[in-house]
């Protein structure tokens, strides 16, 4: 297993997009940290970053390297090796090597200037959307047969996950605000990975005594240790389930 | 040491293999031949494991290959067009095979290596290879391990002359230590000198597997390609095809 992810790790390495990544990341956090006066502050503008480029980049890129190395999954194949086994180091080599531009650009500049628990969370759950739409993506890439295909329905993914998705929720709250949907939206929030990031991080800023009755609610359910553990179940499953469908499609493919 | 039972494959509309059934062993040369779209290649890969059969069974070394991919460490596979990581140099591919099938040193074939001259390119990537030179690294692969099972899918087109016939010398070689080889050619020609069985396909039927000296007796001719065009003849969809094989094949030797 670690071999194959060895190989899939030096192929993506040499090819430095995962390093521009990490550049980019690394200049806007630490540009945000040194434009504002307030930590806090900065925090929460890069809170948006993260919800927003973190699943786009990690999907885009997860697509194009699964499309990039289908000569490699193909010359595999015809050795002793399971598909299992391929598409997972596949998979570890990908998310190693977007997490780890992650932590550099994001992570260390954010330890260093906001070294408590907000900060701890926001890398947390950067690194925990990274394996979600990794996961998510390949998914995608799998299971459509061109790579045009492929990163158009990873696109309109990310759309529905980061735009239309609290579209949806907020016109179900509008036409439903008779009814008491404090609980319902709870459940709502936990169907989405970047909903689920944006509240656990919220919270620990201290922002929801802004949002109401159900900002209280929030802090009530998802601040206690019974939140944060049902936010990480949410987050692992978020990740296992897409990755193990996209195995069991993968087992089943004609290459 | 291959056992196929009653494969079947469907792509969509086009039953690429029906009702397959046949065992080779190890001594044998098996030439597959057929019209272009008969199943030759969708066999080879149903052997691979790279394309599922819809039903019917395969077996390799008595074990069916749905199982353990370990059997494919006694296959040596030579593709019909190698498709390899682009960026990955020459040297590296073979060290990289190497430590994936865990050989040591000693017991690895390096003949065609040497004869075919691939180290001196062994710092050039693959993406600047020649179609033909990117066959010699695929047969030198395929020969690299020493299996006891080798499966080359149209070894000699794209090849020069000279490269072709030290191609052809090393599957003797081979074939003299008891190997199974199966082989697909267009080139009847090549096939001549080495192949014991030949085995026809079209439209994904087997329409016979016969070794070569019933094939000579029956047919009364000597020469394969006149061999088959005799038992072609009587079938008028076949006559057709094989007319046009040695209408060209004439064509070439008288211009």
């Amino acid at each position: 297993m670690l071999k194959l992810t060895r190989y899939v790790l030096y192929d993506i390495i040499r090819s430095r997009v995962v390093l521009a990544y990490a550049v980019f990341l690394l200049l806007v956090s630490l540009s945000l940290f040194n434009l504002e006066d307030n930590p806090s502050k900065a925090i929460l503008s890069l809170l948006n970053i993260v919800l927003i480029v973190v699943p786009l980049i990690s999907m885009i890129f997860t697509t194009i390297h699964y499309y990039n190395s289908y000569e490699f999954i193909e010359l595999m194949l015809s050795q002793p090796l399971s598909r299992t086994r391929i598409l997972l180091s596949e998979y570890a080599g990908v998310a190693i090597s977007m997490i780890t531009a992650f932590l550099i650009g994001i992570g260390i500049p954010v330890l260093i200037y906001v070294p408590d628990a907000v900060g701890a969370t926001l890398v947390l759950t950067g690194c925990g959307l990274t394996l979600v739409f990794t996961s998510i993506a390949f998914l995608a890439s799998v299971k459509a047969r061109d790579k045009a295909r492929g990163i158009g329905s990873v696109l309109l993914l990310w759309f529905y996950f980061s735009l239309i998705y609290d579209g949806l929720v907020l016109l179900i709250l509008f036409s439903l605000s008779d009814y008491p949907m404090e609980k319902f939206t709870l459940l709502l929030a936990a169907l989405n990975p970047v909903d689920l990031g944006r509240i656990s991080i919220m919270l620990k800023l201290d922002v929801s005594a802004l949002m109401g009755y159900t900002g209280a609610l929030y802090k009530e359910f998802f601040g206690s240790n019974a939140g944060v553990l049902f936010t990480s179940a949410m987050m692992v499953l978020w990740t296992a389930v897409p990755l193990w469908t996209a195995l069991l499609v993968f087992r089943k493919k004609d290459l | 040491m291959i056992r196929v039972e009653s494969l079947r494959k469907k792509f969509k509309k086009l039953q690429a293999l029906d009702d397959i059934s046949a065992v080779f062993s190890s001594g044998q040369v098996i030439s597959l031949i057929g019209p272009n779209g008969s199943g030759k290649t969708t066999l080879i890969k149903t052997i691979l494991g790279m394309v599922r059969a819809d039903s019917g069974h395969i077996y390799v070394n008595a074990k069916p290959i749905d199982g353990d991919p370990g059997y494919r460490s006694k296959i040596g596979y030579m593709p019909q067009i190698g498709r390899y990581p682009d960026n990955m140099k020459v040297g590296h591919l073979f060290s990289m095979m190497k430590n994936i099938r865990t050989m040591p040193d000693a017991e690895l074939d390096t003949d065609l290596l040497v004869r075919f001259n691939l180290v001196s390119i062994f710092d050039k990537p693959m993406r600047t290879l020649s179609g033909g030179t990117r066959q010699k690294v695929s047969a030198a692969l395929a020969f690299y391990f020493n299996p006891d099972i080798l499966i080359l899918d149209e070894p000699t087109a794209g090849l020069d002359p000279l490269s072709s016939e030290i191609l052809k010398e090393k599957i003797l070689q081979e074939k003299k230590k008891n190997k199974l080889i199966l082989i697909t050619s267009h080139i009847l020609s090549d096939l001549d000198e080495l192949t014991t069985h030949i085995m026809y396909l079209q439209e994904g039927k087997m329409i016979f597997l016969k070794d070569i000296n019933t094939l000579r007796r029956e047919t009364g001719e000597d020469r394969l390609v006149k061999a088959i065009a005799g038992i072609m003849r009587t079938d008028k969809k076949n006559a057709l095809w094989i007319d046009e094989v040695l209408a060209m094949k004439a064509g070439k030797e008288h211009p």
